[in-house]
């Protein structure tokens, strides 16, 4: 056996440092031995647990639980301090201003305390109403469409996604580009002969974009759930109700809707909850107007607490302490039909 | 001879490392909280620097926060102040806010009597705490007037003479008239474009015979004057005049009034001189444009008055270098160089007296200096009150509930009235 001589390669290629990030991690793996070996000796394997999940623990509560407890303190106090020992006590009177409301169907300052308030509420009924409405419409027609057999589906789901990964308020500037005065929209409008229509200056057509727009951003999130819902509807079932001669319209309505509705009533709930805590894509959009059309319970609270003169913090606390009512019932309605979907599957 | 080589590259950089230490033990870090207008920052820079070769061992860091809401941008530093951790110094211009945090500066700067004859009483006066409160917590950086301002090419197309070149009473309703004309004539898609926010309209309500104040001295919004005012405002917004979208968007209104002027989709802004800088920025030589006196009527003419700043925390770890920048930048040349550069009216007593050379804007600047003798009392007892951002929001909040068709006008009177009335109430309770 020779040896066959060679050139040495000129190339020099990176080799990963695998042997030196092997010792880095061992020696990492040391140091954190070093403090949980005696902690876990004087804990014992089954307290261990508890140590884990200290660190999320103490996150939440300096940075959810204390707010949360300070916010429910401000509530039952007034003055423009930042500080809970600087501000008055005043019991129960912020809430008191928020429901002395004559009338508030139609609030306005001659009848209500805070008719801005009651006006905002009022949005967000709407907003509620007509967008997870409309969300839920439109998703489960996306998801139907996307689940059959089309050409281009990748694409298409991919299409449908995207909104969701971009960020709100990136969202409301594109569409606020789109329909201001001298927009994109309004542009095409022209070219076809058309009127100019100031669709954020007239207070229906700012609600009607807003609620569009949320829809536009957030579909794709709820149609792939739905999506996965769908899919998990065993095929046989189609096919038995085929051969018993179903219409389109009956196996949607006798098979596709009744296995969907667990995954529905997520969606509807979920989005019920992201839609009364509307705020940065409609104040980026709209800023709240035309005058306080677009103006929801969110935006009121953050008014009131940081952009008003006074920053009544007490009054904007208050304000939150109603809205967290709300999302805990709408909270609880999730859970409550969540458990009774289980049960029923079982 | 390797390890001889290491030990002694060691060596140095233990020297190198404790000679930064105890360098960066000595300097001083002076932090200013601060928002720009227009270049006022870049000037104000370029001073500091200066500032800083003179005074080896202190650096002054400008911390730009942006300036889209000015509550917000108080909240910002009333946070900090309240946490104990206040910038050292600050360019506000709500003052009010902090009375009681800032850092007296009688017995550290050079000379205190300056500071008295070289600035107004009023504006010294209204970071006091009181009557026997004779401290020195900062200066006036600039002085403020609101005013409008005209595109005089579009003038020029329509073959329109500018009303306030002829006469110096123009009135509001001739103002309009004319602009409608040269809109007209010039296919210009607005007339007129009235910048959103209650400070912008103290002194329409002044000029139509309004008082902002009852008999006793509190704030009372209800009077005819001010009801002439809103009826023409609204009126515009509703015949088209004006793009009622400024109205309709609070936050952005403002900007959008300017983008409309320095675009030329618009005739006359109603602004300040506040404004100047970015118009003449965003216009260059695009077309002339000026500013003109205040419209006048049956309670005279005026523009409302207001201006930033520079205050000292009495939170900063070093008082005696804060007095030092103070005396720096309150100089009369070092003043004179950041009004002229910055498009400023000075809120420097001497300079205004003497007037100033500007490097550009002159002539906008001119006629808006020449507004500052007409600012009537009351627009004065506004804006130095510890009120006076109590007395500017809820104004343009509820009129553009008006001009939307929220609300009627009684109701919104009703609705300032109160939510003034529940802010100052908020605000004496602590």
């Amino acid at each position: 056996m020779t040896d066959i001589p060679y050139d040495k390669p000129r190339v020099v290629r990176f080799r990963l440092p695998l042997g030196f990030l092997s010792d880095l991690l061992h020696g990492a793996m040391h140091l954190v031995d070093l403090v949980v070996v005696p902690v876990q000796r004087r804990l014992g394997t089954q307290r261990m647990a508890y140590f884990f999940v200290l660190p999320n623990l103490l996150i939440f509560a300096v940075f959810i639980l204390l707010p949360m407890l300070l916010n429910f303190y401000y509530a039952f106090t007034g003055g423009s301090a930042l500080y809970p020992q600087d501000r008055p006590f005043v019991g129960t009177d912020n809430f008191e201003a928020l429901f002395n409301c004559q009338n508030v169907f139609s609030p306005n300052p001659t009848t209500c305390q805070e008719d801005i308030f009651w006006r905002a509420v009022l949005n967000t009924g709407t907003f509620v109403v007509f967008q997870v409405g409309g969300m839920v419409l439109f998703a489960l027609v996306t998801a139907l469409a996307l689940n059959r057999k089309i050409r281009w589906r990748g694409f298409f789901r991919s299409v449908f996604f995207y909104p969701v990964l971009l960020s709100p308020v990136v969202v409301a500037l594109i569409w606020k580009w789109i329909l201001q005065r001298d927009g994109l929209l309004n542009a095409l409008l022209i070219a076809f002969g058309s009127d100019r229509i100031q669709f954020l200056l007239d207070p229906n057509w700012a609600r009607f974009w807003v609620i569009f727009v949320s829809i536009w951003a957030q579909m794709g999130f709820y149609t792939l759930i739905l999506l996965a819902g769908l899919q998990s509807i065993p095929a046989e079932l189609y096919e038995s109700a085929q051969i018993d001669g179903a219409s389109s319209w009956n196996r949607f309505r006798y098979v596709t809707l009744p296995l969907l509705m667990p995954t529905l009533l997520v969606v509807v709930v979920l989005s019920l909850i992201r839609a009364v805590q509307v705020f940065d894509q409609a104040f980026a959009l709209t800023g709240g107007g035309p005058g306080t059309a677009t103006t929801y319970v969110v935006q009121y609270i953050y008014n009131t607490g940081f952009t008003s003169t006074s920053r009544q913090a007490g009054l904007a606390a208050a304000a939150s302490v109603v809205l967290a009512g709300v999302l805990m019932l709408l909270t609880v309605t999730q859970l409550r039909l969540g458990r009774r979907a289980e049960v029923e599957e079982t | 001879m390797k390890q001889h080589r290491l030990l002694i590259l060691l060596v140095v950089l233990l020297t190198v490392l404790t000679v930064t230490l105890v360098a960066a033990q000595d300097a001083v870090e002076l932090r200013i909280t601060w928002y720009n207008d227009g270049n006022e920052g870049e000037v104000l820079r370029e001073l500091l620097d200066r500032f800083e070769a003179d005074n080896p061992g202190i650096t002054v860091v400008l911390d730009d926060i942006g300036y889209a809401d000015p509550n917000v941008y108080h909240s910002t530093i009333q946070a900090q102040v309240e946490a104990g951790d206040p910038p050292d110094l600050a360019r506000v211009n709500n003052v009010a806010l902090f009375i009681g945090d800032y850092l007296d500066l009688r017995p550290l700067v050079k000379d205190a009597t300056y500071y008295e004859t070289s600035f107004s009483e009023a504006v010294l006066n209204s970071l006091r705490a009181g009557e026997n409160d004779t401290g020195i917590y900062g200066f006036p950086l600039q002085f403020t007037i609101t005013a409008p301002f005209i595109n005089r090419t579009l003038f020029e197309q329509a073959g329109i003479e500018v009303p306030s070149d002829t006469r110096d009473d123009v009135t509001w309703d001739e103002w309009a008239e004319a602009a409608k004309q040269v809109a007209d004539a010039t296919g210009t898609p607005f007339a007129i474009a009235y910048e959103p926010r209650g400070h912008r309209f103290w002194g329409f309500v002044i000029s139509e015979g309004g008082s902002w104040f009852d008999e006793e001295g509190n704030f009372k919004v209800d009077s005819p004057g001010f009801r002439t005012a809103a009826e023409k405002l609204i009126g515009w917004n509703q015949n088209g005049l004006s793009d009622a979208t400024i109205w309709a968007n609070l936050p952005d209104g403002p900007s959008l009034a300017r983008d409309q002027f320095t675009n030329g989709q618009v005739v006359f802004l109603y602004s300040g001189s506040f404004a100047v800088g970015g118009l003449a920025n965003a216009i260059g030589d695009t077309f002339d444009w000026s500013a003109v006196p205040n419209p006048s009527g049956p309670g005279g003419s005026t523009g409302s008055p207001g201006g930033s700043l520079l205050v000292a925390f009495a939170g900063t770890k070093h008082p005696e270098e804060v007095a030092r920048l103070m005396d720096f930048l309150t100089q009369e040349e070092v003043l004179a160089e950041f009004s002229q550069r910055s498009s400023f009216l000075p809120g420097h007593l001497g300079l205004a007296e003497k007037g100033l050379d500007y490097e550009a804007n002159a002539d906008v600047l001119k006629v808006l200096s020449a507004e500052i003798p007409k600012i009537h009392e009351q627009a004065y007892r506004l804006q130095y009150s510890e009120y006076a951002f109590t007395y500017n929001r809820p104004i343009d909040n509820r009129l553009s509930q008006v001009i939307v068709g929220d609300l009627t006008l009684d109701d919104a009177i009703i609705a300032i009235q109160q939510d003034v009335d529940e802010a100052i109430k908020n605000a004496q309770a602590g």
